[in-house]
């Protein structure tokens, strides 16, 4: 008897468990859904208000006049990614290259930790560091030797500061994705007289080009959410920027800063509702297209 | 010939440039903090609330936002682990006969974490609208703790998958039911595993600004209650820099300079422990 009521005990429990891992799993697959659900909910009033093309494309930002032009913002958020992605990418791929095919062990065990530590320093420990050093830099050497004036404060540094903060988050992705080319590929290029530079140029890269596409395709979908630190070099003056040197105003940041002072005025809201899921829409396409491909690949092989 | 050669010394050159420019931005980064932030670090700094308002007020430290923190830190992690455990347990014990459902939850995952954390702020704040909350402590935990489940789901699962289906099929055979084996098999085996996830995602909370921005508020006090508004470190970085007195924004390089070794520490238990994880299983 003891036994059998122990038996039921213990399937009550099973069930009770699976009952509510169940429920994790539908909350988590619906999460995403109900994410953007609710901001699209939140911008339906912009949405009634203004034409898409209205908002996307007009670069007339008076709130209080009731004018929504997210230009300006789109285009400095396409120029720090842009600057970013250009910076970070030829760092991000030699590196890959050389700790995959000619580091020592010892050195990629001396690397992971350098590597992660990147990645773990907080966005607005990044900022800090750009207000210090690299508005400094920008505005007193890298723009005066270009012939521009700049108080520092621009685009340049914003894309600075993000490249560095993209190097651990891309290059864990490339060495992913070089561990996937098969190696006996690697050796018979060498055993016919490559070098190991050929032999890299000519099947490592060419045999995962999508995936490098990839992962740059993550990186972009990370830059152009990346809030604090840009926010805090980038200048925040809003207009369509005539050159890098000039401050810019990326849509995270336009968030970021009117956020609070805006609920007074309900199209306020839903046009800062609406950049937000302007960004997760850019973030979460460029994610799933470039998943996607990786998954692809490495199903491959 | 020469040309290849020359070529493969260049490539080889600019390689490891880019490797070693890895480690100078590292301490780069390290150094200007720890230069800027240790002459203002002292007993008073993490001892003292800032005195007169955290704006402008010349005295005080920034008490606030290191308990504040680590309330907050602390909160989200539990709720996300309420979450991400069973969750990571299901996907490798429950449905590991079904990959298919499982790598498509592992793609929602790797979605979940590749929204930006301003958007879960953004998305907190018309919870906390919708419920009738306002900011504080509990509308801030529930923000990060959605923001750093899919880091801490998908850190349980590397090490869960990992462990052989034998392991289970054998526990079951013998009688166990399924979240007997959950906990008994499985979270003993890799309870190393789900204590570096925990610390991954306790790191991804404790330094995020965006996702609190709007949902925590801000106050000089420490919380004394989970519907208090609560200062955080990253928070305290933010504002206080972009004060005009330099008293302010030395507290600001202060709690800089805190976060930083927060971090790293974190960063040291991390490593401590995978490696530990896998000189037992070899």
């Amino acid at each position: 008897m003891a036994l059998c009521t122990n038996y039921k005990t213990r399937k009550l429990k099973d069930q009770l468990v699976s009952l509510w891992i169940r429920f994790m799993v539908l909350l988590v697959v619906a999460l995403p859904l109900i994410i953007a659900f609710s901001l699209f909910y939140k911008s339906w009033l912009i949405l009634g208000h203004s034409s898409l093309s209205e908002l996307l494309f007009s670069s007339v930002w008076r709130p209080l006049a009731g004018k929504f032009g997210f230009f300006p913002f789109i285009i400095s958020s396409v120029w720090v990614t842009f600057i970013g992605l250009m910076l970070t990418a030829p760092i991000c791929l030699l590196s890959a290259i050389f700790l995959t095919y000619y580091g020592s062990r010892h050195l990629l065990r001396f690397m992971q930790p350098v590597i992660d530590i990147l990645a773990g320093i907080p966005s607005v420990i990044y900022g800090v560091w750009g207000i210090l050093v690299i508005v400094p830099a920008v505005g007193k050497y890298l723009a005066p030797m270009l012939g521009y004036e700049s108080s520092g404060f621009s685009i340049m540094a914003g894309g600075i500061v993000l490249s560095v903060m993209l190097i651990p988050f891309v290059l864990n992705i490339l060495i992913e994705i070089f561990r996937t080319v098969h190696h006996d590929l690697f050796d018979a290029s060498l055993s016919l007289g490559a070098t190991k530079w050929q032999t890299i140029k000519h099947v490592v890269l060419r045999k995962s080009f999508a995936g490098i596409v990839s992962a740059f395709g993550l990186g972009l979908s990370r830059a152009f959410g990346e809030t604090i630190a840009v926010l805090m070099v980038v200048g925040n003056v809003v207009g369509v920027p005539e050159n890098l040197f000039q401050p810019g105003y990326p849509l995270p940041a336009l968030i970021a800063n009117n956020y609070g002072e805006m609920l007074s005025i309900p199209m306020f809201d839903s046009a800062l509702m609406f950049a937000a899921l302007l960004l997760m829409v850019v973030v979460v396409v460029f994610n799933i297209i470039s998943r996607r491909t990786i998954i692809y690949l490495e199903s491959k092989h | 010939m020469w040309w290849r050669k020359l070529e493969e010394k260049i490539v080889y050159l600019l390689m490891v440039i880019s490797v070693a420019s890895l480690v100078i931005l590292l301490l780069a980064v390290l150094i200007s903090i720890f230069v800027k932030g240790t002459p203002y670090l002292s007993w008073e700094m993490v001892s003292q609330t800032p005195k007169g308002g955290y704006y402008f007020g010349r005295e005080g430290g920034v008490l606030n936002a290191i308990v504040g923190s680590l309330y907050l830190s602390f909160g989200a992690v539990f709720l996300s682990l309420i979450f991400s455990l069973p969750l990571s347990l299901a996907m490798n014990i429950h449905l590991r006969a079904r990959p298919k459902i499982v790598n498509r939850i592992r793609f929602v995952l790797d979605i979940l974490w590749g929204i930006p954390s301003i958007v879960y702020g953004a998305f907190g704040f018309t919870i906390m609208i919708y419920l009738g909350i306002k900011a504080s402590l509990l509308a801030g935990i529930i923000t990060v703790g959605l923001f750093i489940m899919p880091i801490m789901v998908r850190g349980m699962d590397e090490v869960m998958k990992n462990v052989p289906v034998s392991l289970i099929e054998s526990a079951i055979s013998l009688g166990s039911t399924r979240m007997e084996v959950a906990f008994k098999v499985m979270v003993r085996q890799t309870i190393p595993g789900i204590v570096t996830a925990i610390l991954l995602a306790f790191g991804r909370g404790i330094g995020d600004v965006a996702s609190v921005l709007f949902t925590t508020g801000y106050t000089d006090n420490v919380p004394t209650s989970i519907t208090q508004q609560t200062a955080t470190l990253p928070l305290a970085v933010f504002f206080q820099l972009g004060s005009p007195i330099p008293e302010v924004q030395n507290r600001a390089y202060a709690s800089a300079l805190i976060l930083t070794v927060i971090i790293l520490i974190i960063s040291i238990a991390v490593r401590f422990l995978s490696n530990k994880y896998y000189s037992n299983r070899h």
